[in-house]
């Protein structure tokens, strides 16, 4: 327990005390929030789809953890890189108490992340809230945001323990490169983190029905602006969301495990 | 304290460990010489469970650490060749974290790691950022960590590569000291030949993965009828230069180098 603890507080503190990061990587999302909410707003209003700064806030807040909590995995490399992983590889625990300590905290911060990119969200405009039937007004539902916080937090840890995965079998830059760009960017583009998953292709269904973070995206926003029947409501559905990304992260830490195991340096 | 039986590595082709054998005894501070590449470093991945052996035979303070594997790293130390600090916490931080994997129980934790800073000239800069300590200064911690759960075996990698000789002079005296207080079995690695004749009991002189000569100084003087440990080591390995390639960690190393100056 000790080990966990520890490892876990090491993530946190460096969260902490890395305040200019904190700002920084929210800036990407906001971006994304502002610049495609307000530009793309009118089509998406005109094409009656509703307010598109609604859709997007859970769809950028799952940015954040997603990149949060996969960089957080990633970190390893520059562990391995500055040393530091060896004291934990020769450690007398368990390496699978390391590799929990490092994606829980991974988590946990990322968590953080995401309910601050909430925040920003709230002060871009975006309301929680709930809809009873197409067409009816929608009631403000401040309730919404516990419920949320279970998916950035059940995100959050899919990815980090995806990234501790990675992190435990790439060893250089160039390989991080390659999976920031055939991973992690589809990853998200493919999420309906942008646009609603209704009406596609069979072959863009096929893959954004195979991304991890689209169920994750479904769920937040299942919750945040959720109704039953409109076009961007929920997708799939809360108990297929929760039990998938459940699943999704027990394998993950299992496969993260098993890899930071079998590390040799 | 060290046992090793027949010790063998090889990656792929290339046979980096060839069959080497030999003892530690229980506090004894043994020196491992050789040129580059000559498998020192290979030899103590093994030793310290960072590397599976291709065959052969480990005991560390009688148990084997591929079998004992917790109980083993319980019982050692390392002082890796490169920092294995974390630059992001301050020295006490860094030592509270080895206290912890280490099972050490609080109260001695506290204790201990005060005396250690102390005896390492730490204890004012302990709540520093390690990023902010001198190449000396993050030996030092390290050497400090090391010691810190009162291993049997203190494991140390080319300890003094890159200190001035103050530093580095100092550095051994403290090794020293703590060898005869604590009674540590001391097992390092160095290319100062200065180094290994003041402080180490016995050394072996390693060359292309095996060993070529082990005994004391003086009994290595002897064999080769040389005066000094230099010229004994030289006609023990020969005068031609080593080649190594650069490893992926030396690539992630001159990558990172390149970025954050870059930032």
């Amino acid at each position: 327990m000790g080990a966990i603890y520890i490892m876990w507080l090491r993530e946190v503190k460096r969260y902490f005390r890395s305040k200019a990061q904190v700002i920084v990587s929210l800036g990407q999302p906001t971006l994304y929030l502002l610049a495609l909410g307000f530009g793309f707003g009118p089509i998406f209003a005109k094409a009656g789809a509703g307010n598109y700064i609604q859709f997007m806030a859970p769809g950028v807040i799952g940015m954040t953890v997603l990149f949060s909590s996969i960089f957080s995995g990633m970190a390893m490399l520059w562990d391995r890189q500055f040393g530091f992983l060896k004291e934990t590889l020769v450690a007398p625990v368990p390496r699978l108490n390391i590799i929990f300590g490092r994606t829980l905290g991974g988590a946990t911060v990322a968590t953080m992340q995401g309910l601050l990119m909430l925040a920003v969200c709230l002060i871009a405009g975006f309301r929680p809230v709930h809809q009873h039937a197409p067409g009816t007004p929608a009631t403000h539902n401040w309730l919404a945001i516990p419920v949320a916080l279970i998916f950035i937090a059940m995100i959050a840890l899919v990815f980090a323990a995806l990234g501790a995965s990675v992190g435990s079998s790439i060893k250089d830059m160039q390989g991080f490169q390659v999976l920031m760009n055939f991973m992690v960017m589809p990853i998200f583009f493919l999420s309906g983190a942008l646009f609603p998953l209704k009406n596609l292709g069979a072959v863009m269904t096929w893959i954004t029905h195979a991304d991890p973070l689209s169920y994750g995206i479904d769920g937040l926003r299942g919750v945040l602006i959720g109704n039953w029947q409109f076009n961007f409501g929920w997708q799939f559905n809360f108990m297929l969301d929760l039990g998938l990304l459940a699943a999704l992260a027990a394998i993950f830490l299992g496969t993260s495990a098993w890899l930071f195991s079998r590390i040799e340096v | 304290m060290i046992q090793v039986e027949n010790l063998t590595r090889k990656f792929d082709q290339f046979t980096a460990v060839n069959d080497i054998s030999f003892e530690v005894d229980s506090g004894e501070i043994f020196a491992f010489l050789g040129p580059n590449g000559a498998g020192k470093t290979t030899t103590i991945k093994m030793l310290t469970t960072l590397l599976r052996p291709t065959s052969g035979r480990i005991h560390l303070d009688g148990l084997d650490p591929w079998v004992k594997q917790r109980d083993a790293r319980q019982r050692f130390g390392i002082v890796f060749q490169d920092p294995s600090l974390d630059n992001e916490q301050t020295a006490l931080e860094n030592m509270e974290l080895h206290g912890i994997l280490y099972h050490i129980p609080r109260r001695v934790r506290v204790e201990r790691i005060e005396e250690l800073l102390r005896l390492f000239e730490l204890w004012e800069r302990r709540n520093d950022y390690v990023k902010t300590f001198s190449g000396g200064m993050k030996r030092r911690l390290e050497i400090a960590r090391g010691f810190l759960h009162t291993p049997k075996i203190l494991f140390l990698d080319e300890p003094t590569l890159g200190l001035d000789p103050q530093s580095r002079n100092q550095l051994w005296t403290h090794v020293k000291n703590l060898n005869a207080k604590e009674k540590t079995t001391v097992f390092l690695t160095t290319h100062y030949m200065d180094e290994a004749d003041r402080v180490a009991h016995r050394i072996a002189i390693m060359d292309h993965g095996a060993i070529v000569a082990i005994g004391t100084s003086a009994e290595l003087k002897a064999r080769t009828n040389t005066d000094s440990l230099e010229a004994a080591f030289l006609a023990l390995t020969g005068t031609s230069l080593r080649d190594e390639s650069a490893s992926s960690t030396d690539n992630l190393r001159r990558f990172a180098q390149m970025w954050q100056q870059k930032r």
